[in-house]
Formats: C-alpha cells, sequence, structure tokens
C-alpha cells in the first residue's frame, strides 16, 4: 500500500492521478475501506457527525456476510468489537468524542488483552456534549492513553477521502500485526465533506497467524484473554512486554508528509483538517514568494519526532495549528527541544479556520 | 476398581481458591458437568466477569475471555454473532448483571441473543468486601447499608428475572439456588436445559442461581445455606419464570423447579 512516507516532495496527495475516480463522503469512504479490508462486524451507538458509518454499514455488512449491530450504548458496542475481535475476525466501531470517552474502559482492557480492532473517532466540539462541529480536541485522549493505565494505541490521522481510504485499510492490517487496537482519528469536516477518490484494491498482507483467537478448544489447549495479572511482579513484566511493543510501532510506524519544506523559514505543523487547511494558505503565500513548509503528522502515535527534529536546523519559526486549544502543541515543543520557537495557533469549540484567517496569521510571521 | 466420582474434563486440575461455603466452586464444577456431559466443552467460549469469579479462566478447561464489569452480554453477543455454532457461557454475579450491566443484560435478551447466562445473585459485591448490591434483601447489612438495606435510601432488591421474562426475545428464564443437594441437582439440570435451548438456537436462556457468600454476609457456611433457602427465597421465590418451549421433548429434566 503506498501511503505518503516521510516525504519531502510537495504532494498535495489529497487524490490519485490515476485510476476511476467515486465521489463519496468521508464517512462513507471510512465504512467502504473497511468492508474492502475485510471487517465483518461493526457495532456503534448514533452520535452526530458520525451517523453515516453505522448508516452504511446497516446496509453492507450483511451484503458482505459481516454482522452489523445498533448497540445500547457505546459502552455495549465497544464490549460487542471486543468479543467479535476475540473469536479473530476484523471487527470495528466508530463514535464522534462523548461516545468515544464513553468506551475507554474498554479499550484499555483491550489493548491490555493485546485485541486487535479499529475505532474510528469523528471528533467534535467538546467539553461534555459540545457541539456537533468538526474539532481536533480528542488528540490529547487518542495519543496519551485515553483510558487508565500504561498503553498506547496506533493513531492514523487522514487529511483527505483518499487518505481515510488508504490508511482505514492499513488501520485493519497493523491491528493484527500488533495485536492492538488502532484509531483512525478524523472529525466532522472529514467526515461529512465529499471528494472524489480512487478506490484503491486491498492487498491484505502476510500477517501472524491468530493462534490466541477464542474459538472452542477442540484440538488444541483452552485459550484465555484477559489483562488481570496479579501475582506479585506479573503485572509489571505484562506492561514492559506491551512497552517494548509500542517501542516497536514508534521504530517501525511513523507517518508524516513535509510539503514546501526544503528552504522553508516558517514551519506549520499540522494533522488531519488543519493540514488540510495549513496547505491552502501555504500556497498563496509561496506565491507571494515566503518561505513557508507544512509539515503533517500522519500518525499521532508514534509522533514523529525524530523526522521534526531534524527539520529545527533550517526553520526559524514553528507554527503548530490545530483545530483546539493547543494540544499538539506539546509534544511539537518536545520533538523541537528548544531548537527553535513553536507558536501555536488554534480555535476550540469547534470553530473552524478559514484559509483567509489562516492565510493572515501566516502572513504576519514575516 | 470402579471409579464413582472424579474431576471433569471441564475443570483444570487446580484447586479452588473460594472462601469456604461459598456457591461458586459448586456452580463451576455444575458448569464442567454439563458441559462434560452434554459434550460441548470445546466448542463452548466462557466469560469470565468482574468479581470473584473473575478467576473463571484459572478453572474451567476450555476458552474464557475476561469481559469489563457489566459488559459480559455485550461481549457474548460478539462472540455469538461471530461465531454461532459455539455455545457462548456468560457467568455474571449481581453487582455485574444486575447494577453495572442492566443495559446490557436487558438488551442482550431483548435482542434474543441466542447465549446463556449463569446468573450467580448472592445478594452481596464479595470481591470488594460486602457491599450493598442491587439485589441484597431490605434489611440485610452490608458495609455500605451498615443499619440493614431501607428501601427509602437504598431501593428494594432487584428482581432481574421477573424483568427479563417479560421480554419476547427470551427463551427461558429459571431461579434455582444450591442450598441443599436436591436444589444442587436441580440447578443442574436447569443449566443443561438453559445450554440444550442455545444449542437448538432458541434465543436467549438465563438460570439465576441463589448461592451463599458466608464471608460478606460474616456466617457460618450452615447459616448462610439456611439463609439463603429461609430469607432469600422469600423476595427470590424459585421456579421457571418463563419457558417458551415447555412440551419440547427431553424436557422433563427441568428440576421439578416448577413447584
Amino acid at each position: 500500500m503506498e501511503i505518503v512516507r516521510k516525504t519531502n516532495s510537495c504532494v498535495k496527495a489529497v487524490s490519485r492521478p490515476d485510476g476511476r475516480k467515486v465521489l463519496l463522503r468521508g464517512n462513507e469512504a471510512l465504512a467502504e475501506a473497511a468492508v474492502q479490508a475485510g471487517c465483518r462486524f461493526y457495532a456503534g451507538y448514533p452520535v452526530t457527525p458520525q451517523n453515516e458509518i453505522p448508516e452504511y454499514l446497516a446496509k453492507r455488512m450483511p451484503q458482505s456476510g459481516g454482522v452489523f449491530i445498533q448497540a445500547e450504548s457505546e459502552l455495549a458496542a465497544i464490549n460487542m468489537v471486543y468479543g467479535a475481535a476475540a473469536t479473530g475476525a476484523r471487527a470495528m466501531t466508530s463514535s464522534s468524542s462523548l461516545g468515544i470517552s464513553l468506551m475507554q474502559e474498554a479499550i484499555s482492557y483491550m489493548a491490555g488483552a493485546e485485541l486487535p480492532a479499529v475505532i474510528a473517532n469523528v471528533q467534535r466540539g467538546g467539553p461534555g456534549l459540545g457541539n456537533i462541529s468538526g474539532s481536533q480536541a480528542d488528540y490529547f485522549q487518542a495519543v496519551k492513553g485515553g483510558g487508565h493505565g500504561d498503553y498506547k494505541l496506533l493513531v492514523y490521522a487522514p487529511f483527505s477521502l483518499q487518505e481515510i481510504w488508504e490508511l482505514a485499510m492499513l488501520s485493519f492490517d497493523k491491528a493484527d500485526e500488533y495485536r492492538n487496537p488502532v484509531m483512525v482519528l478524523m472529525d466532522g469536516i472529514l467526515g461529512q465533506m465529499m471528494e472524489p477518490i480512487v478506490k484503491t484494491p486491498y492487498q491484505k498482507p502476510k500477517l501472524p497467524a491468530k493462534d490466541w483467537a477464542l474459538t472452542g478448544c477442540k484440538g488444541r489447549k483452552p485459550n484465555v484473554l484477559k489483562s488481570l495479572y496479579l501475582g506479585e511482579g506479573e503485572l509489571e513484566q505484562r506492561n514492559w512486554l506491551l512497552q517494548e511493543k509500542y517501542n516497536r510501532m514508534k521504530e517501525k510506524e511513523v507517518l508524516c508528509q513535509t510539503c514546501y519544506a526544503e528552504d522553508a523559514e516558517v514551519m506549520v505543523v499540522a494533522f488531519g483538517i488543519a493540514a488540510r487547511i495549513a496547505l491552502s494558505a501555504i500556497e498563496v503565500l509561496r506565491a507571494e514568494g515566503r518561505k513557508v513548509g507544512l509539515f503533517r503528522p500522519v500518525t499521532l502515535f508514534p509522533f514523529p519526532e525524530k523526522e521534526l527534529h531534524s527539520m529545527a536546523k533550517g526553520v526559524k519559526k514553528f507554527l503548530t495549528f490545530e483545530l483546539n486549544a493547543g494540544q499538539m502543541v506539546e509534544d511539537v515543543r518536545l520533538a523541537v527541544c528548544g531548537l527553535e520557537d513553536v507558536l501555536f495557533y488554534g480555535r476550540p469549540g469547534g470553530s473552524i479556520v478559514s484559509p483567509e484567517e489562516f492565510t493572515e496569521k501566516l502572513r504576519g510571521l514575516f | 476398581m470402579k471409579q464413582v466420582f472424579g474431576r471433569p474434563q471441564g475443570l483444570k486440575d487446580a484447586p479452588f481458591r473460594f472462601c469456604p461455603g461459598c456457591g461458586h466452586s459448586i456452580l463451576h464444577r455444575l458448569v464442567a458437568e454439563c458441559l462434560d456431559e452434554m459434550e460441548l466443552r470445546e466448542l463452548t467460549i466462557a466469560i469470565a466477569p468482574v468479581g470473584c469469579a473473575v478467576f473463571a479462566y484459572d478453572y474451567f478447561n476450555f476458552d474464557v475471555i475476561e469481559i469489563p464489569h457489566g459488559r459480559p452480554p455485550a461481549a457474548a453477543t460478539g462472540i455469538k454473532r461471530m461465531l454461532p455454532d459455539r455455545v457462548v457461557l456468560s457467568y455474571q454475579g449481581d453487582g455485574d448483571l444486575a447494577a453495572i450491566g442492566t443495559a446490557e443484560i436487558i438488551h442482550a435478551a431483548n435482542r434474543g441473543e441466542n447465549i446463556t447466562v449463569l446468573f450467580v445473585n448472592n445478594g452481596i459485591y464479595g470481591m470488594t468486601g460486602g457491599q450493598l448490591a442491587p439485589t441484597t434483601l431490605t434489611g440485610q447489612k452490608t458495609t455500605t447499608t451498615p443499619g440493614g438495606r431501607t428501601p427509602a435510601d437504598a431501593g428494594h432488591p432487584l428482581r432481574v428475572s421477573e424483568l427479563l421474562a417479560q421480554l419476547d426475545g427470551v427463551s427461558f428464564i429459571a431461579r434455582s439456588a444450591v442450598d441443599s443437594a436436591a436444589n444442587v441437582i436441580k440447578t443442574k439440570n436447569l443449566l443443561k436445559k438453559a445450554l440444550r435451548y442455545q444449542v437448538e438456537g432458541k434465543g436467549f436462556s438465563m438460570v439465576e442461581v441463589l448461592s451463599p457468600c458466608p464471608t460478606s454476609w460474616k456466617m457460618s457456611p450452615e447459616d448462610a445455606l439456611r439463609w439463603v433457602a429461609e430469607d432469600m427465597q422469600k423476595t427470590f421465590p424459585l421456579g421457571t419464570l418463563k419457558d417458551i418451549y415447555p412440551e419440547t421433548p427431553g424436557n422433563g429434566d427441568n428440576g421439578g423447579d416448577d413447584e
């Protein structure tokens, strides 16, 4: 699968030039990609702005021999996924911010029991009931653990529908490869917007056999899936094993993209839809001769620390741009390590920053 | 020499670590015996709940998964929908099923999920040291109702089986007890019937079992059995609450639970 990887080329990466394009909505692209990647179980609970995912899968899952359940709550939905994943099936759920909060307990259990699943968060404004506008305020929740205990999810942040399609498929592979829940972190804008994509076919890589799955113990010893370790030192040992896995992710799974980076004096750091807005602004300023570039983390965990650190040499200022009050900026500061200034611009509460507004902000830095 | 009593294949060779007089040891053995006799052991996936029965995987000699508190019916749904030809047994306590997991049990039952639930009602939170459960009897002392449960403060004992019996998705619900040898045998027969309903695809089946917890009740094991027989059964009467196939051949072994 060809995803933008640590590239320095200026790629709009919004669409693929070849192949027959179809017009899809973000939420539908995610849902269809999941089915094509072999997902055969979906459980979810209605919440705006991700309702197109369960609505699409209510039709599509039965067509493809899969199971769709509208659960009685997000708590039930994620635990249904927990059960389905335990049988070795590819399983997913989706929700939006407040519903994802409800799922955190089971996500922690799944990380502890090492069960693969894909969880899509189509973020909306918070805290609390917030609003139904797109937002990026769940960055901390997604990348810093979210639930209780020392655990990590692999977190992908697509910024176009083409990338939703490809990263959704990759998420199922990586969940199986690492036996770990994977989050696709979207937002209400990406979920609702429509753009043409090429439905690149899914190609399953070679993955480890799921010999841990619960299928009945015929012909083998009973399998147990659990996260309780009460013996002295057992839980610590278990935790170190998990940490080894997260370190492997840090070594192997970082994805990021740079645009107009070669000679950039000001580097915008943004993910997801904010990066899309930023790119529009950067193109306006480039036309004016301003040396401004974009650094876009595609994986939020693992965060592209080294890649960002290596940028600090030529860049005079970093501007982290997020649709929240400043979350990823903390990781940017850690990566840049005080080598250069790291500024922040963003708006919380589901307010959208227009390309024009961000262009003005950027222009002010020169 | 003829062996007349042994360890069921459904149990691992491990001694139970439950408190003396606890009903879980009896019920774990009954589950194993039923699965052995019905030749279901290798087809079964059981759920270990949060609570005293969380260690089920240390004893059950078949596939087991540990599930967050209250959510076993949701996880059982996920397992059974993906593996409809396997047997899914959700082993739950009263805190798990009747308090934190009321939504999950009601909706799994209402969907008619083809699973079997073994609901162990001992009227108290055993694992955490004896706090009020939704099933605690009126007047019963617990660590969080030190003066005894009063309906004004803590509500009334919750009869979940009666509640679930009203739902169209339910095929079989019975309440039993393990307070006497006769009732242990009845309990086993009810559990077999519930499992058979699942194997036959008849939908949701559940057996509630009144079970002693001498440690948290602060009673001798003998007094605890008396409490089950004389006090608990006044609030939680034994019997079959719902059976949509009462005339099914082979159902004669329901243990005379309809008295």
